[in-house]
């Protein structure tokens, strides 16, 4: 990863270089130690540790076996993975439909095109706030536009079998246009002279997006995917406001969970070990990315 | 004739997509009467500003406005700072350690602050910032994405400006804001435009870390403000209050929406 000249060997490195690169770094190194380094040791630290702050005891991995035994906790996670599953495929695939057929020139593409990105400017609090008064049950936007064709919704929100399709739903609505700007990025950089072969081939317009935009486009698949499953984890603002992790936890996620345990019920060896396992999630993650995935990469 | 399908499948998505931001709109200029009870709810018939009204003065937005500002520009503009340094140093120098220090970089990206709400509220409190604006801005000083991001832009810059610049007696700081800053102007206005975007819409870490009205931004702000109305009858005041959050950021996008979009695309923001 390091970047030596060409034509120069590796020479010595004076005390004075290194000193002079580690004064640029230091700023930089100062606030992730404090806010980066620091708190993921005391997260790990704290999950081995029980008992009051002031008094703390060594109690090995009865926390951990604990918060692993209890059923909220499984449902949690399995929650997350329901979250994963249902908005980053969706989001991918209709950001990558979305950005194929508005590559193209032609009038109000552009206006479509901010159609589908306004919503990422937007903060997910206040989508949020938005989406709470669509699901209103009675009043609102979504019940009324069912009445037009004389039937009646759920309970979206209110109900545990429909409380996370209408979360995915508005999370796909949100991420779509953010991660269609990055596949109209990559589609500028693909190869024309390869699509005009494969026209004088005579290829159908399917086999060309299979055979060719779907492959050339994997990189940008792969970050795509990295950063919306990251996503996942970190966006819980919209349960804040919509439902609090309800009904009974089923739309609960593990950040929204922390923030539960830690500043509701004050649980800190809980909460400790909870933020241990999302980092360890959020590191095997970007870990298989880096070490599998980002090969073909290139920057 | 697949071509055709394909379009009016994207057009009505495109209605669907823009129905939300119309209706909450609409919504908030609707009197009360007609906001639960119309049953054209993409129409008012009888325009108002008494919701924007009731909202203003219904909570300080006025302070959450300025808290923002000055949380969303106080991280900007340290950032700044420090990625220039770091990203200058990854690109240019060759120094002792190098690869083990980018990999603690690389670290930020994965262990982002939004996932340490627990342990870094815990290391505010140590320091005693709980409550203050530093509080929610010094998690962000140090940024990994930007440093990355901006070492991929300098490492672009011909050697040969630099060797000049330094040939002319050129500090290392006059070579940064000579010959490097100025070449990596479109990443800079990416990253600005990404990076205030974010903080404007965060959420979490404030709603934990602030609990005065001098400190809170407005996204805190505008939660605890629809908190205290929960019926629906006072959806009128609740979506005004809404529309006033993210019409800055919408008027802004759609001024700047080129720019928005092409400094994302060519960034080389992956």
């Amino acid at each position: 990863m390091a970047i030596k000249r060409s034509g120069k060997k590796k020479v010595r490195i004076s005390m004075k270089q290194n000193l002079f690169a580690y004064s640029l770094l230091l700023p930089s190194f100062i606030f992730l130690a404090l806010f980066t380094f620091y708190p993921t040791l005391k997260s790990i630290h704290l999950s081995f540790y029980s008992g009051p702050m002031t008094r703390l005891q060594f109690s090995g991995l009865s926390q951990y076996k604990e918060v692993f035994s209890e059923e909220i906790f499984r449902k949690v996670m399995f929650n997350n993975i329901i979250f994963v599953i249902g908005t980053v495929p969706t989001t991918l695939f209709l950001a990558m439909y979305l950005a194929i057929w508005l590559n193209k020139k032609m009038k109000g593409s552009s206006l479509l095109r901010t159609a589908f990105f306004y919503p990422t400017v937007i903060p997910l609090i206040a989508v949020a706030n938005i989406w709470l008064f669509i699901y209103t049950p009675h009043y609102g936007l979504m019940e009324k536009f069912l009445d037009i064709f004389g039937a009646n919704g759920p309970n979206w929100l209110g109900s545990q079998t429909t409380v996370m399709i209408a979360l995915i739903v508005m999370i796909i609505w949100k991420d779509a246009g953010f991660f269609m700007i990055f596949y109209l990025a990559g589609l500028q950089n693909l190869p024309k002279d390869v699509y005009e072969a494969a026209m004088i081939e005579g290829a159908k317009p399917f086999q060309m997006f299979r055979r060719i935009t779907f492959p050339l486009l994997m990189p940008t698949t792969l970050f795509v995917m990295i950063v919306s499953i990251t996503n996942a984890f970190k966006n819980v603002d919209h349960l804040y406001i919509m439902t609090k992790g309800g009904p009974d936890n089923a739309s609960n996620l593990l950040l929204y969970y922390i923030y539960e345990a830690a500043f509701t019920n004050w649980d800190l060896g809980k909460a400790a070990v909870l933020t241990v396992v999302l980092i360890t999630l959020l590191l095997a993650i970007t870990a298989f990315n880096y070490l599998f995935l980002d090969r073909r990469i290139h920057y | 004739m697949n071509k055709l399908i394909n379009l009016i499948i994207i057009i009505l998505l495109g209605i669907v997509f823009v129905i939300p931001l119309i209706w909450v709109i609409v919504t908030s200029l609707s009197p009360n009467n007609e906001v639960i009870g119309n049953t054209f709810p993409l129409w008012t018939f009888h325009p108002t500003f008494k919701n924007y009204i009731a909202a203003w003065n219904a909570a300080p937005f006025l302070t959450y406005y300025m808290n923002t500002f000055i949380i969303v520009f106080g991280i900007l503009i340290v950032q700044l700072i420090t990625i220039t340094l770091g990203a200058y140093a990854f690109a240019r120098l060759e120094f002792t350690g190098k690869n083990l220090l980018f990999i603690l970089f690389l670290l930020q990206l994965m262990i982002q602050p939004e996932i340490l709400l627990f342990p870094n509220y815990q290391v505010m409190s140590q320091l005693g910032l709980v409550d203050t604006k530093l509080a929610v801005m010094l998690p962000y000083w140090a940024s990994a994405f930007g440093v990355f991001l901006l070492r991929q832009t300098f490492k672009q810059v011909p050697y040969e400006l630099d060797e000049a610049s330094k040939m002319d007696g050129s500090k290392w700081w006059q070579t940064i804001w000579h010959v490097y800053i100025p070449a990596a102007k479109p990443t800079y206005i990416a990253f600005g435009l990404v990076s205030i975007s974010t903080h404007w819409s965060n959420f979490m870490w404030p709603l934990i870390i602030t609990n005065s009205v001098e400190n809170r931004p407005l996204t805190v702000g505008l939660a605890l403000f629809a908190q205290s109305f929960e019926t629906g009858a006072q959806w009128g005041i609740v979506t005004a209050g809404t529309v006033m959050v993210i019409l800055p950021l919408l008027i802004a996008f759609f001024i700047f929406q080129k720019q928005f979009v092409s400094s994302f695309m060519h960034s080389g923001i992956k």
